[in-house]
């Protein structure tokens, strides 16, 4: 019975689902809200089993004095800080100038924007490897990189007048690589992944895939 | 004085408009300006309102033929559609549309209500926003009409076959696979790869690591992904080897836990699970990157799998992960993602291969007979691709028409 209800409401919520977006007429039109609802609710509930098992561990690394076990002390005083501050203030916690409007715009916001910014950097060694001309696609690639990375920079067609190209061909040139090759591309990839999701899905309310459900 | 001045100022403006208004117009004027002679706009002709199809209820679809004014430059600035609730009823405006517009949907229509429509071609003049003449002319009556609920959505026919037919395809091949019959599947390098990557790290005595996205449980390639894990889990525990799950979604945590705990079951070793081995880390995109990015560096494992929905933070791990020299299998189903993958992991699974891991690695028949029915369906659309092309490119027939999906 542990695995035959679980697999019972997925079958139905899953044929409803499908239901609902081929049927216009009440209730079918509500059941993507109601379903949404849901798994917010589910999953704020939820939320809590993850908070205390990253205490449970972060603890525990404390306590045993586990290698790097500094790391899990700031992770508890974080979230300790964050927890009581937003308890204390309230409704009004997000409102500025409130402690936790300053903790997320100077501690959260920078921290995560830096993350980001990171990106840039992993750019630019990923298209170093990415770029390397190998082989032929490998070259066809950093030509077609090149190309569309000179097309979007006004300097690109400069460069191509000055290599008496008409102006604007350089840009252009870019902007029939990304429209034409990468679309076709991009589309083919895409109908790959849209009947993947279908099967995937399938399995699922047929009840074939059965190991997302875990122990029998 | 005052009330004299406005009297007159009334009896004035009602006599303007009497003259320069047909009998079935009325005219709104500031109190200082009125229309000039001949800008009355003919009215619209042909007016009809009925259901609005495909929805729920609740809209009305009016449609009209154009004012014969209605053209560049010429007497008819928008139509007012205006609605009654009776024939002889107050008609009050429930919306408008500018000129040129021959429909109008009313969405504030009571399913099951009846009501009466009227459209109303509009000229006016405005001067630094204030309107200084408008005259208009109302069309015949139409209606009663009332909105009903429809149960098929026809627009979505195409959808609804597609469906049909690609769902009836697995399950033929389902059951023809259920049948006995052998089924071939194309090699997946990435997914051969799996016992390869595992392997290293036993060899080199260190940990595995095994990333499911950053998308909740309603996501089809967190599915994907933690429906792979179960697999690579229990190699990992047949070759004694760590498996490390950082998660950042609770639902996912309790789900990967369960999975990793089964697979370790079914290797025989169930005393080596351990809790701690699938934890939560935190819901926040780059928090979540942060935090792995640190345990990548801290504790260098020998093998990395990337398998569900990533979004930017695809390239930040990817890349820590190259950095460290593991060896790294990759799949995503976010197209835009991919080509990060790709540059930076030793294997990647493109689109549907995400998908097709579970049947691939468990070589289990029913699972593979779906694999060959989504084939299939490949296979179908490829041939209306080719006809399409054909068709349209000598303009014959727009097959495409039948493609398009309403959102």
């Amino acid at each position: 019975m542990r695995r035959e209800i679980p697999l019972l409401i997925t079958a139905i919520v899953g044929i409803f689902f499908v239901l609902q977006y081929f049927i216009p007429h009440p209730p079918f039109n509500r059941l993507n809200g109601w379903f949404s609802d849901w798994f917010s609710i589910i999953g704020a509930c939820a939320i809590w089993l993850g908070a205390l098992n990253l205490i449970r561990i972060s603890a525990d690394k404390i306590y045993r004095k586990r290698s790097d076990w500094g790391f899990s002390v700031v992770i508890i005083l974080s979230f300790l800080l964050i927890v009581v501050i937003g308890f204390k203030e309230g409704r009004d916690f997000r409102n500025p100038g409130s402690g936790f409007d300053w903790l997320y715009n100077f501690i959260y916001t920078p921290l995560s924007a830096t993350m980001f910014a990171l990106l840039a950097f992993f750019v630019a060694s990923a298209s170093y490897r990415a770029f390397r001309a190998r082989n032929l696609e490998a070259s066809l690639l950093l030509v077609a990189a090149f190309l569309v990375m000179l097309g979007r920079v006004p300097v690109g067609d400069a460069i191509g007048v000055s290599l008496g190209l008409p102006e604007t061909n350089i840009s252009k040139v870019a902007v029939w690589i990304m429209n034409t090759i990468n679309t076709a591309g991009q589309r083919a990839i895409l109908i790959g992944i849209a009947l993947g999701v279908v099967s995937t899905s399938l399995r699922i309310i047929l009840g074939i895939e059965r190991s997302y459900l875990g122990s029998e | 004085m005052r009330l004299t001045t406005a009297l007159f100022l009334t009896l004035f403006l009602t006599m303007s408009a009497a003259t320069a208004q047909e009998a079935d117009s009325s005219l709104t004027v500031d109190s200082t300006f009125i229309a000039p002679p001949d800008v009355t706009p003919v009215m619209v002709k042909n007016l009809s309102a009925r259901d609005n199809p495909n929805d729920a209820g609740g809209s009305i679809l009016i449609k009209w033929d154009l004012s014969v004014d209605d053209i560049e430059g010429g007497k008819v600035t928008h139509y007012q559609i205006l609605r009654a609730e009776t024939s002889e009823g107050e008609f009050e405006e429930v919306g408008e549309v500018p000129s040129g517009n021959s429909q109008f949907i009313d969405n504030r229509a009571d399913r099951g209500r009846e009501f009466y429509y009227k459209v109303a071609a509009v000229n006016q003049r405005k001067q630094e926003g204030k309107l200084l003449w408008q005259v208009r002319s109302e069309s015949a009556l139409s209606g009663p009409v009332k909105s009903t609920a429809q149960w098929f959505d026809m627009r979505r026919l195409n959808v609804f076959v597609g469906m049909i037919i690609l769902c009836g395809l697995i399950i033929i091949y389902i059951n023809r696979a259920k049948s006995g019959k052998p089924i071939f599947i194309r090699k997946i390098a990435g997914l051969d790869a799996v016992e390869e990557a595992v392997g290293r790290a036993t060899e080199m005595g260190k940990k595995i690591f095994f990333i499911p996205g950053i998308s909740d449980m309603d996501n089809v390639q967190t599915l994907a992904g933690i429906t792979i894990l179960g697999k690579v889990a229990q190699m990992a525990a047949e070759y004694e080897t760590w498996i490390e799950v950082p998660v950042s979604r609770s639902l996912v945590m309790v789900a990967a836990k369960e999975i990793v705990k089964e697979a370790y079951v079914k290797a025989g070793r169930p005393d080596a699970f351990h809790e701690d081995q699938v934890h939560y880390l935190t819901d926040d995109q780059f928090g979540y990157a942060a935090a792995i990015d640190g345990m990548f560096i801290r504790e260098k494992p020998a093998t990395v799998f990337f398998l569900g929905n990533f979004y930017a933070e695809s390239l930040i791990l990817a890349e820590t992960g190259n950095s460290i020299g593991a060896i790294q299998i990759a799949g995503t189903g976010q197209q835009t993602q991919l080509p990060f993958f790709v540059a930076a992991c030793d294997y990647t699974l493109i689109g549907e291969e995400l998908f097709a891991a579970s049947a691939y690695l468990s070589r289990e028949p029913k699972l593979l007979g779906s694999l060959k029915g989504q084939d299939m369906g490949k296979a179908i659309i490829l041939l209306a691709l080719l006809a399409g092309i054909i068709l349209e490119s000598f303009n014959i027939f727009q097959l495409s028409q039948f493609f398009s999906v309403i959102e």
